[in-house]
């Protein structure tokens, strides 16, 4: 569940990193996160597969409600992590007008 | 258990070879005396995108293992190393599920790499094209 859920973040984050790409949001920062984390959860997922076997597919439902909740949370980290480095680095410069406008008044 | 300690490794290590080929870029740059615009990707840009991956990816991996209570913020970090069987089972681990993630995302990144290469290539030919015609 928490790599299905890091795919579709993945692949929704870099839709919009190609959609997007000349509004200057940084949305690479996010595409490598998590296509990252997915590459290496698949690797994962393999070795649990074969491990496991059919029982895989069959998760007990405590341990996939756990799992969702991971996958949202990691979603929420790397979103979290987005936005602190938009601010720092701030490329539109929104940041910067608006602590200059407050300290000129 | 501790599997992403694999790929952080391996990030350090692009990381400073990445700093390396920049500067090493940025020589041959300042030593070149026409500035052209060359339609290739620079070296330090690619290595750039693999430590990205892999350290993006083993951030959020290493979220997930303090979830699931495998990673502490105290000496040693790791809870599997207070046991010696946790212990061998977990260095294990590593050199198993970790060095096939470091694997799998090298080879996606190459993959990446070689797709970039020829997009930019078949993009540069196209100009090309459009200025002879």
């Amino acid at each position: 569940m928490t790599l299905l859920i890091t795919v579709f973040a993945a692949v929704i984050a870099t839709v919009l990193w190609y959609t997007r790409k000349n509004d200057n949001l940084g949305l690479g920062i996010l595409c490598f996160m998590y296509w990252g984390a997915s590459l290496m959860w698949l690797v994962d997922a393999i070795f649990e597969y074969v491990e496991l076997q059919e029982e895989y597919f069959t998760p007990a439902l405590e341990d996939m409600i756990n799992d969702t909740f991971l996958g949202l949370s990691v979603v929420a980290l790397g979103l979290v992590v987005w936005v602190v480095k938009l601010l720092i680095t701030d490329p539109r410069g929104v940041v910067r007008r608006s602590l200059s406008s407050r300290t000129a008044r | 258990m501790a599997c992403f300690t694999a790929t952080v490794a391996e990030a350090v290590v692009v990381k400073v070879i990445e700093k390396v080929e920049e500067k090493k870029e940025l020589k041959v740059a300042e030593g070149s005396k026409h500035v052209e615009e060359s339609a290739r990707i620079p070296f330090s840009r690619k290595l750039k995108w693999l430590t990205s991956l892999l350290i993006g990816g083993s951030f959020l991996l290493a979220f997930e293992h303090v979830w699931h209570g495998e990673v502490v913020p105290w000496f040693p970090f790791l809870t599997a190393m207070n046991n010696p069987d946790d212990a061998a089972e977990m260095f294990h681990e590593i050199a198993t599920v970790g060095v096939c993630m470091a694997v799998l995302v090298t080879l996606v990144w190459v993959g990446m790499c070689i797709a970039a290469d020829a997009i930019v290539k078949r993009s540069a030919q196209e100009t090309e094209q459009d200025h002879a015609a």
